[in-house]
């Protein structure tokens, strides 16, 4: 294999991992956001969450900004056709990651409107949790492309059965994220909220992964062979078991592990579905591929160099901030 | 309207909009570092006291920054789909870079910074206070080389109509990396110390907590004194270089109808194209040339020797031009008498001067819109100059109604967003540094 294309499947790999920490992590914190007006009953409550995740969330959102920039980086056309073919979607997301920023800071401090901060916090957060598995589920469906890798379609392509149904199931598997980091990080009747809301989101979870995962196998007869999906699946699956024997045993922590390793399996099976296309296109000649969408030899070169010095270090302080903000909130 | 137009529009509310805050963030977070140091060194319950006052402060500017930061992450896609395919081989990069150094640095630190001063110990939380300082110094490297690369693009070659990468290093530190870089850094410190200066001022003026606002403001002020002076070298040596590596820029900065040696410098005018003159013009003769060649006799470019459809839009360049310089003169003569009003120890009673802190503190913010309007509109009419035009740099796939539709809905919550901001700001100040200072130390 020559050089470049190692450099293409590495950093096929390395989005993806981008993409799996800004799930796990930041993950938690939307799903936080999204179940804001079912978790917190009162002022109390919204400040106790708001505190669990007050000193973290941005440096999670960091993960969102640097997947983005480094598929930019390695893979422009994919940047400039979703980003662009995608334009009143992501305009949507936009708005909402705006006002999310702000939320929690003008929520402390304009103390007579916290009523509207607290609703933009969770606005902010729905849309997001929605609206990513929108998109991803339109990649790997596949979208009306030209021959100049430019979108043809509308906004209402998007909005179609499979990619509906990707949706949901992100917006559960963020929710879950949620609730199992709540249940970690409070105690009382808000940590008993967050145990019983995991149990529910988990029925979702699992309805809306056998809805996508049949709509998929039916839609993508490649499915059925291709070998990594069916191992992501059982991980996934596997996962997911894990996840409801520890919320009966009140293992919070396993619980909250089991469904960030959940969440992994769900990236492996849409990277073994896409490789080693990025974004599919309705005619399969137009995909983009890690080989015509990608960066040169010297770029995905020295962009490795970058994450190989830069993403320890990040790992690094980021497991030493978590440590330092550890414990129940008071 | 036309696609090229609104998306040029939208970009310039994004990131005109954005570019209030980070300045702020920088000179800001210079104050915090001092402020920690000296608490580090001799344990003053009082520096203690306000850095974290400042931290809040910091905080609040922070979350703007970072909500209108996260646009232009997407901008360049949503709207400018074909410049990104066309160079993304070597823009992506410092975007990437600045994310993996730089974005995760200053929000993990800045959160120990805001919730965790009874976490970690006084090393631990000082050495917070650098890594924010230093992450977001770095961050704006990161970024000023991307900007800088379109200016003066180096390091890479055409390749089948897109730019690719040959060399790493040429296209990072290019033709006008450093000086840009050194030139938006001493505004960001102006705007912070003067923005802090100004609050202090406040304090003084009302005759409350002025324990607290003495110390922040001999502090603030010493720093605003040296970089308003220093300014004058960044920008001189900024304008050189433009003046070598971007000739076109320089002619509609100064309105140089004509190429010619002992080239004046316009002070003041109104430029117009039609008749190649410029109206009401103050001027000083050969200093144009002295200024860049250190030689009166020197020819400068015009805009004569520019191709018209090469030509920057005159009238914008030059107006944000001079009002930079103009601004900058002033906090030029600000420094002058705040050093004497320092030395002479005359600064806590000066009423007078206090005030003029307190009504100057949006003026380096308009310094900075203005200097980075010249920088951009004096670029046009290219994207990448002389690489890629900004008519071609647009997206394809998306419809011009769609971006009327998310301009105006942008430009309605910034309006939104500022408001609320100046409002909380006025709370913040009006609370005072001990009340705040405590806040949040036990969470929200």
């Amino acid at each position: 294999m020559e050089t470049l294309e190692i450099l293409q499947i590495v950093w096929f790999v390395l989005i993806g991992v981008l993409l799996v920490g800004y799930s796990l992590l930041d993950g938690f914190d939307l799903g936080i956001g999204t179940l804001l007006p079912v978790l917190a009953r009162n002022e109390e409550d919204t400040s106790r969450l708001f505190n669990s995740i007050g000193p973290v969330w941005d440096g999670n959102e960091v993960w969102l900004l640097t997947g983005g920039g480094a598929l930019f980086a390695a893979f422009p056309h994919v940047y400039a056709t979703v980003f662009s073919g995608f334009y009143l979607a992501l305009v949507l997301v936009l708005f909402a990651l705006i006002f999310r920023a702000v939320s929690l800071e003008f929520w402390s401090l304009d103390t007579s409107n916290r009523k509207i901060w607290k609703a933009t916090f969770f606005i902010g957060s729905l849309l997001p949790s929605l609206l990513f598995g929108v998109a991803l589920g339109n990649v790997i469906t596949g979208i009306p492309l030209n021959g100049q890798m430019e979108f043809t379609g509308s906004f209402f392509t998007l909005l179609r059965p499979l990619p509906l149904a990707t949706g949901l199931l992100g917006m559960c598997a963020i929710a879950l994220q949620g609730t199992t980091y709540a249940t970690v990080k409070t105690e009382g009747d808000l940590q008993a909220r967050a145990r019983e809301l995991s149990v529910k989101i988990w029925m979702g979870y699992l309805i809306l992964l056998f809805l996508a995962f049949a709509m998929t196998a039916i839609f993508n007869n490649e499915f059925i062979k291709n070998a990594g999906a069916w191992i992501f699946s059982l991980v996934t699956y596997g996962s997911l078991i894990a996840v409801r024997t520890a919320i009966r045993k009140g293992e919070d922590k396993k619980a909250f592990i089991a469904s960030s390793v959940s969440f992994m399996g769900l990236w492996g099976i849409v990277g073994s579905l896409q490789y080693p296309a990025l974004v599919r296109a309705l005619d399969p000649a137009l995909n983009l591929t890690i080989r015509n969408a990608s960066s040169s030899q010297l770029t995905l070169t020295v962009m490795l160099v970058i994450a190989l010095v830069g993403m320890p270090l990040v790992l690094l302080y980021t497991a030493w901030v978590y440590r330092v903000f550890k414990g129940k909130i008071q | 309207m036309d696609v090229v137009l609104l998306s040029r529009i939208q970009f310039a509310l994004n990131a005109g909009f954005h570019f209030i805050f980070p300045p702020l963030t920088l000179g800001i977070s210079l104050v915090i570092l001092v402020l920690e140091t000296i608490y580090l060194k001799n344990g003053s319950e009082q520096h203690r006291i306000l850095s974290s006052y400042v931290v809040k402060i910091l905080a609040l500017i922070f979350s703007l920054g970072v909500a209108t930061g996260i646009v232009l992450e997407f901008a360049f896609g949503m709207n400018w789909s074909a410049y990104s395919r066309m160079v993304g081989d070597i823009f992506g990069a410092p975007l990437a870079a600045e994310g993996v150094f730089a974005f995760f640095l200053e929000s993990v630190f800045l959160g120990v910074l805001i919730f965790g001063r009874n976490k970690v110990s006084k090393k631990a939380y000082w050495f917070s206070a650098l890594m924010v300082f230093f992450a977001s110094h770095l961050s704006s490297l990161w970024i000023l080389i991307a900007n800088s690369w379109m200016q003066t693009p180096a390091g890479y070659e055409i390749v089948e109509g897109r730019a690719v990468l040959v060399n790493f290093l040429e296209a990072a530190v290019n033709h006008s990396t450093l000086e840009r870089f050194l030139h938006t850094i001493v505004a960001a410190w102006i705007s912070g110390s003067l923005f802090l200066a100004g609050i202090s001022s406040w304090y003084l003026i009302k005759k409350r907590d002025q324990n607290y606002a003495r110390i922040l403001l001999s502090l603030t002020l010493s720093i605003f004194v040296v970089t308003a002076v220093v300014q004058f070298g960044t920008g001189h040596a900024h304008s050189v270089q433009v003046a070598k590596t971007q000739p076109a820029k320089m002619a509609a900065f100064e309105a140089l109808w004509q190429g010619q040696e002992n080239a004046p410098m316009s002070l003041i005018g109104i430029p117009d194209k039609k008749n190649k003159t410029t109206h009401f013009e103050l001027s000083v003769p050969s200093l144009l040339s002295f200024l860049i060649y250190f030689d009166a006799g020197k020819k400068v470019q015009g805009l004569d020797e520019v191709p018209d459809d090469e030509e920057p839009p005159i009238l914008l360049t030059y107006l944000s031009y001079h009002a930079m310089i103009g601004l900058g003169s002033f906090f030029a003569l600000m420094a002058l008498i705040g050093f004497i009003l320092l030395v002479t120890k005359k600064i806590g009673n000066a009423t007078w001067y206090q005030w003029i802190l307190l009504i100057t503190i949006p003026l380096p913010l308009i310094a900075n819109e203005v200097g980075w309007m010249a920088a951009e509109i004096g670029r046009q009419p290219w994207a990448v100059y002389q690489v890629l035009k900004t008519v071609d740099a647009a997206s394809r796939s998306v419809p011009a109604g769609q971006i009327l539709f998310s301009l105006i809905a942008f430009s309605l919550i910034y309006l939104l967003l500022f408001v609320v901001f100046i409002r909380l700001l006025v709370k913040i100040v009006k609370d005072g540094p001990e009340k705040i200072a405590q806040t949040r130390e036990a969470g929200y």
